[in-house]
């Protein structure tokens, strides 16, 4: 915690940064599952490992204001790096995250040259397009990357030497658990850094930002390689829990999940994407089990809900609301 | 002594319409230069010049001596030469606090930190702290700027271009839209900036131009017409025909 | 190889075509509203799937049911514009995308609630079917017919909007929405009856699509990214722009798939994003 300064600007500052009991209490929710329900272990390890990857693209889109429609070349990358590691011998869960985050991470810092450069419907074409072609070449790299049937031949090793990933997804759970809140706090760090509050600049106002000298085109760069190395984490992880690969980790059709499940959680507010992905595919869960075809209609209907009734997402309605009865309280 | 800034030649056309021909000017250190001409004269596309916003056909821009003409905005703002916008345009959902902090920690390279809190950023705050209190607008920088009233928004304005320690100040309409009992109140608040800072401000009120300007630029489509202290422009026959013919049009 | 490359031009010219109908809607409520209609192959799909029911369930000719198509898709847009869209013509990129992006998936399933998740088969009368041979090369009868129907209505779509009052409206609506405000122009109706017939002809589109490249309740989706690409490369707003962009991806879509089926996917991709970084609002987008 940081000591009052005595200087009012300043402690009003810090006190924006700091851990809110609803904050809290959400990270204590997280280890309910193994309690309540340790039956569906192994759905609370996927939900976590993709909230981790909505948490990345809530970096650029929710903080610096960058729409990504093809993020999930990150996510691929990082599934595959890890993946093709694995197979050719190098299983260590950890330096596999690594691994993953890396090869993201020096991808997307290539890509960021050009995505910094465009905005609008050029920006969200070309991010589509360069997913497209990271698709399209992972599906005909069948050498490398087994194509259309997958990355076979991926064996993690024990997590720190010691917990093997069993039937029940228990180490897998508590794995994507830790890694997930480490990196989280590393952004939750990083929002409410000078950094963090310049991304929120460039979303405002990037004309404003220029104005007042900003680099805005570096922020940006910087925002997306690190959005791109943590989805390239949470690539390598789902890797090492599932202990395969598929080309859908690379689609399109996940970089538009992740965008919907941001939204619905709302965007820019460091949870969204993690109550986004728990709501999404706990719904999907569900609704599969009752019919796969209809799921598109109610997700569809909660996406038009959302924008129209709830512009700041499930994440921005709840402050709403614990605003509104803490006004009435007091 | 070198002039603060100065324009040598300045031309830009938009294909067949000519917005800035033959722009030349100097502007001594310290000075209160009005920018003023009927609308459509082509007064914000040359702040847009200058600022490197727009970029000119031909001609020359010095900043303390050294050429700008080439350099991209932000490289501009950095040397000193800020502007600010005729409409607001500034960051809805941040505090002033947190916007004019911005500013400062930009000019100062510290928004490349990612690692540490804001917060600790002490110096930074308190300066961004000055600034406001300098305008008056302590009071209110805890509200996000959106919620702010239209006057308060106008000083926030000139409060984020003085972040970034202006050595020219380019206001663009600074009064826009505030009332008129109010906004000699707010060139008083300019007035009394420093007088290391040059300001070069755009203003359709002719008794605020006579009351705060040291020296006056006339501005007709595209061209500099003539430019002087008040007392002359306030004499020239000129002035009053193309000033007063366009107020006529409205 | 001639023959090839005759046959390749013939039908990827055909298939420019059947792209236009559906983009250029899409491409002028962009330049008009700034609204970014993902729904708009919905509407599309909607036409397809009125012709479908009309000729399998009420065996009406096929060429009466296109009409129909237009109509149908029409009207449904039309009704979505007045009570939801028009709401959002102020809003954000992202919100805009998401909030038909919703209505994709609304329509997507309600089309496999109804119709099922099987390609929609359709009987197409013989006359249509046929082929007919010049030099020695044959043409599919239908792509003519389709390449014809496109044609006569791009001469439509463009003599009304340059020779209209109606035209001269959405041409100043486009150009700037509150000056044309200020001249009279009810440009709310102008909208919407912009985005209706825009609309009309993705409909239209849809039902002409079914028996090129089929029909299934993921039209709506499958689609949306060739017209996305075609009108982000023709510069949205531009009729022309979207036509020319329209043939240059059917044709080249065509080619591709015909003499490099491997990498065909891959190579349009590489030609979008390298076209968009050279020109970012299109090859006849303005600024």
């Amino acid at each position: 915690m940081a000591r009052p300064t005595g200087s009012q600007p300043v402690d009003a500052l810090a006190a924006e940064a700091r851990w809110r009991p609803a904050e809290i209490a959400f990270w204590l929710a997280t280890l309910l599952p193994s309690f309540v329900t340790p039956d569906y272990l192994q759905l609370a390890g996927q939900i976590l490992i993709t909230g981790l990857f909505a948490l990345s693209l809530d970096l650029i889109l929710g903080y610096a204001g960058v729409v990504s429609l093809g993020h999930a070349a990150f996510f691929g990358l990082g599934a595959y790096a890890a993946g093709i590691a694995s197979k050719y011998g190098w299983g260590e869960p950890l330096t596999g995250l690594l691994i993953g985050g890396g090869v993201a991470g020096i991808v997307g810092y290539g890509a960021s040259f050009i995505i910094s450069r465009f905005r609008g419907l050029a920006l969200i074409m070309i991010t589509l397009g360069l997913n497209q072609i990271l698709a399209e070449a992972a599906n005909s790299m069948g050498w490398l990357t087994g194509g259309a049937d997958g990355l076979q031949g991926v064996h993690t090793w024990l997590v720190l030497g010691v917990f093997h990933f069993d039937l029940y997804g228990v180490t897998a759970y508590w794995y994507a658990l830790a890694v997930t809140f480490v990196v989280f706090l590393l952004v939750r760090r990083m929002v409410y850094s000078p950094f963090g509050l310049a991304l929120r600049g460039i979303r405002e106002n990037s004309t404003r930002m220029l104005a007042i000298g900003a680099a805005n085109h570096a922020h940006v760069r910087k925002a997306f390689t690190i959005a791109a190395i943590i989805a390239g984490v949470a690539g390598a992880l789902l890797t090492e829990t599932t202990e395969t690969v598929s080309l859908e980790t690379l689609s399109f059709g996940r970089s538009a999940d992740v965008l919907v499940m941001l939204i619905l959680g709302g965007v820019g507010q460091l949870y969204g994407g993690l109550i986004g992905a728990t709501i999404y595919m706990i719904a999907r869960d569900r609704f599969s089990d009752i019919n796969p075809q209809y799921w598109y209609f109610w997700i569809g209907l909660l996406l038009i809900a959302v924008v129209v009734f709830l512009p700041n997402g499930l994440v921005g309605g709840l402050k709403k609301l614990g605003a509104a009865i803490g006004r009435r309280g007091s | 002594m070198t002039a603060a800034l100065t324009a040598k030649g300045l031309e830009k056309s938009f294909g067949s319409l000519i917005v800035a021909s033959d722009i030349a000017f100097e502007l001594p250190v310290g000075e209160r230069c009005a920018l003023i001409g009927p609308n459509g004269a082509g007064k914000t596309t040359l702040i847009n010049l200058l600022t490197g916003m727009l970029q000119p056909d031909s001609g020359q821009i010095l900043l303390g001596g050294e050429d700008i003409s080439r350099l991209p905005p932000q490289r501009r703002v950095r040397m000193g030469l800020v502007r600010t916008f005729q409409i607001n345009s500034l960051f809805p959902r941040l505090n002033p606090l947190e916007a004019v902090t911005l500013a400062v920690a930009e000019r100062r390279g510290e928004t490349r930190d990612f690692l540490r809190r804001l917060a600790t950023k002490a110096e930074s705050i308190e300066e961004a702290w000055g600034i406001l209190k300098s305008l008056r607008l302590d009071g209110v920088c805890y509200r996000e700027t959106r919620e702010l009233a239209y006057g308060q928004q106008r000083l926030l304005e000139i409060a984020l271009a003085l972040a970034t320690r202006p050595k020219v100040l380019l206001l663009d309409e600074p009064a826009a839209g505030v009332p008129k009992e109010e906004s000699g109140e707010l060139f008083s608040v300019i007035d009394g900036l420093s007088r290391d800072l040059t300001i070069f401000f755009i203003e359709h009120d002719m008794d605020v131009v006579f009351r705060f300007a040291s020296r006056i630029l006339v501005m007709v489509s595209g061209r500099l017409l003539l430019e002087g202290t008040p007392a002359e422009i306030a004499a020239d026959e000129r002035v009053r025909e193309v000033y007063l013919g366009a107020a006529h049009h409205g | 190889m001639l023959g090839n490359v005759i046959g390749v031009l013939y039908d990827g010219f055909a298939y420019g075509m059947l792209l236009f109908l559906l983009s250029v809607g899409m491409s002028v409520t962009l330049g008009m509203m700034n609204f970014v209609n993902l729904a708009h192959c919905a509407f599309a799909m909607l036409g397809g799937f009125v012709t479908v029911t009309l000729i399998n369930q009420f065996g009406w000719p096929f060429l009466a049911t296109l009409p129909c198509a237009f109509l149908a898709a029409a009207a449904v847009s039309v009704v979505l514009e007045r009570i939801l869209f028009r709401r959002f013509y102020r809003a954000g990129d992202l919100d805009q995308c998401l909030l038909t992006i919703g209505v994709v998936f609304v329509s997507i399933a309600t089309a496999a609630y109804i119709f099922g998740t099987v390609q929609q088969p359709v009987q197409l009368p013989a006359w249509i079917r046929g082929v007919f041979v010049i030099g020695g090369h044959n043409f599919g009868v239908y792509r003519l017919f389709l390449i014809a129907v496109a044609l006569a209505m791009t001469a439509v779509l463009i003599a009304s909007i340059e020779w209209t009052p109606f035209g001269a409206q959405v041409r100043a609506s486009v150009d700037n929405q509150r000056m044309a405000r200020g001249l009279g122009v009810n440009v709310d109706l102008v909208f919407a009856l912009t985005f209706a017939l825009g609309s009309g002809l993705a409909g239209l589109g849809g039902a002409l699509a079914i028996e090129v490249v089929g029909l299934d309740h993921s039209f709506a989706l499958t689609y949306l990214i060739y017209v996305l690409i075609v009108v982000s490369l023709g510069g949205m707003g531009s009729i022309g722009g979207t036509f020319v962009a329209a043939v240059l991806l059917g044709i080249s879509d065509t080619a591709g798939k015909y003499y490099m089926p491997e990498v065909s996917a891959f190579l349009i991709y590489v030609i979008m994003v390298g076209l968009l970084m050279w020109r970012p609002a299109g090859l006849f987008g303005k600024r």
